[in-house]
């Protein structure tokens, strides 16, 4: 009765209701979920580490977490860089042939009679020289990145195997340093996690991280507020090459051989695919260090149990790939979301 | 009226912009007072974003001089504009959607914890929001993503943005198109604290006439390169506007000949 006597007033509330309650509810929703694909991540991991736990008593033994802490490690580790690329709106496809060639420019110094350091520190360099290339090309010369980086992939590939003239050859020794490189049992996995710590800092918490979402965020915008954007991405091609050089040089102190064929697209798309699917959005902007690290865990996690399972590496590729679209499929999804969420 | 006693932030004198063939401005002359919210109206093709292309530094005149606090510069890029505390706040061009209200204000001006290279987020958390507050800038929390935002609030956060920057002379180029009249208030008030604040003079593009007399202390009109009308905003009125530019409709064609 009373709404009948002021149809004006009424009209007037229901239609600034909805309005109101908008953002509220849009910006609710939006919440939970970019929290829930984090969350959603680690519920993954979880409930595949007790699926395989119940498959298989032998998934949480020591001998197997130290075989999957180290199939991790190296993925985890290049993921680390690669999540910092994807952010700033590049990708580099040649992380996994730095990681082939820089134990080889480490042991080419060493047979040249520098101090093992020496060359690492060489391998290491060489690795920065990789990515300040591929950053040049890309910013400077206006080369796509999947471009450029296509192209030092098989050129890096070429340089490996023709210095090496194709054959593996064993790590150098030196003792503590071989110990602290990898070789022993969690050396490799304490640097991955070490990495990540660093990195998410680094990303969440400095200027460079938050200049490096800005930059794939708004790339005109955030140069208009002075970002200088191409400092950022060729700095972060240097660093995600610099990760792919140290996770080779880790590598190769873990396994006591250097092997032109180590790495290569396997190990890049392995950490590309957990970067994506902890929650990298490849269009630039969105993701974080510690999804990256959960989702090349759950890659290993799968590869690992199903290796234990006695399921082929053919059905490993199937559910890789399904990963990815449904991730990615996901990840479009919330994107679409949060612009409608915008009005 | 008492702002003409103001001096004048920004003159041009005799503004001329040739594309080759094609001239963008003829003849500008303009001035802009301190604390002065100028509306710069006129048809598509006027020469309204060229003259705005000028003054922030993007693009140098074929012609003529631009005084600057009564000094004459020459305008070499957007840099040197923005060192003279000249900003164009462009809509939807300025924020990154990914980061929240309070990293987008403090934008290449990052707080640190010295001398470590950390960010003192509650420090410019803390700033941010007493800014906006002072601006009368509402919006949930500085905290939110600006991709949640709405259109008039993200507007209103760049505007923010630029007079925290020391920007003293502020280019809005359209800034209450697309919007709705509820996110369009938001914009004008905005503006209406920033003319009692009186630290900042504004040039305002717009195409709604009734929000330009409304807001704005004066109105030049741009048509084929002139200042076609320049009038304190009290002394003209919608029906002089319109009827300028309808008369512009009919005789558009012949005069844009001649022109050119």
């Amino acid at each position: 009765m009373v709404k009948k006597v002021l149809p004006e007033t009424t009209t007037q509330e229901a239609e600034a209701q909805p309005v109101k309650e908008r953002p509220g509810f849009w910006s609710t929703l939006v919440r939970t979920l970019l929290r829930q694909r984090e969350a959603s991540i680690t519920v993954v991991a979880i409930l595949l580490i007790i699926y395989f736990q119940l498959s298989n008593q032998a998934f949480l033994s020591l001998a197997n977490i130290r075989t999957l802490s180290q199939f991790v490690a190296a993925a985890a580790i290049i993921a680390a860089g690669e999540v910092m690329l994807l952010i700033c709106g590049e990708i580099d496809l040649s992380v996994g042939q730095i990681f082939a060639l820089a134990p080889f420019i480490m042991y080419f110094a060493y047979q040249a009679g520098l101090p093992l350091i020496v060359g690492i520190v060489l391998g290491l360099l060489a690795s920065l020289a990789v990515g300040l290339v591929n950053g040049l090309i890309t910013v400077l010369l206006k080369v796509p990145s999947l471009i450029t980086t296509l192209g030092t992939l098989f050129l890096l590939s070429g340089i490996t195997l023709t210095t090496s003239q194709g054959f593996p050859v064993l790590t150098p020794s030196a003792g503590w340093l071989n110990e602290v490189l990898g070789h022993s049992p969690y050396a490799e996995i304490l640097w991955a996690i070490a990495i990540m710590v660093i990195m998410q800092i680094v990303l969440s918490r400095t200027r460079w991280g938050l200049h490096t979402i800005a930059t794939g965020g708004n790339l005109l915008g955030a140069s208009e507020a002075g970002v200088n954007v191409n400092r950022i991405k060729i700095g972060n091609f240097m660093l995600a090459s610099l990760f792919g050089g140290f996770a080779g040089i880790l590598e190769c102190f873990r396994i006591t051989s250097i092997d032109p064929l180590a790495g290569g697209t396997d190990i890049m798309f392995l950490a590309v695919a957990g970067a994506v699917i902890g929650g990298t959005a490849l269009s630039g902007g969105l993701g974080t260090i510690v999804g990256a690290f959960l989702g090349t865990l759950v890659l290993s996690i799968l590869r690992d149990g199903f290796t234990l399972l006695g399921v082929s590496e053919f059905t490993f590729d199937l559910i890789l790939g399904a990963a990815i679209l449904i991730a990615m499929i996901l990840n479009v999804r919330l994107r679409l979301w949060r612009e409608a969420g915008r009005e | 009226m008492t702002e003409s006693t103001l001096p004048d932030v920004i003159r041009t004198q005799s503004l001329v912009k040739r594309y080759g063939a094609v001239t963008a401005l003829r003849d500008v002359s303009m001035h802009l007072r301190k604390g002065e919210v100028l509306g710069l109206i006129g048809d598509n093709g006027a020469g309204k974003s060229t003259l705005i292309k000028i003054l922030t530094g993007f693009i140098q005149p074929t012609a003529g001089e631009i005084f600057v606090n009564g000094q004459e510069v020459k305008l070499r890029s957007v840099t040197h504009a923005r060192s003279l505390g000249i900003e164009t706040v462009y809509q939807d061009l300025a924020l990154v959607n990914e980061l929240s209200v309070y990293h987008n204000m403090f934008l290449k001006r990052e707080l640190l914890h010295k001398p470590s290279p950390l960010l003192n987020n509650r420090a410019m958390r803390e700033q941010a929001r007493n800014h906006l507050e002072r601006m009368g800038v509402n919006i949930p929390s500085v905290d939110t993503e600006v991709a949640r935002l709405s259109g008039g609030q993200r507007q209103a956060i760049a505007i923010a943005r630029a007079v925290y920057s020391e920007a003293r002379i502020l280019l809005l180029d359209e800034p209450l198109a697309a919007m709705g009249a509820k996110e369009g208030a938001l914009i004008l008030d905005l503006i209406r604290n920033l003319k009692a604040m009186g630290e900042v003079s504004i040039i305002m593009i717009a195409h709604n006439y009734a929000q330009v007399l409304e807001i704005c202390d004066r109105v030049n009109l741009l048509q084929h390169g002139v200042i076609a009308l320049d009038k304190e905003a009290t002394e003209t009125s919608m029906d002089e506007l319109t009827e300028l530019v309808m008369r512009e409709y009919r005789t558009g064609a012949t005069q844009a000949k001649r022109g050119q």
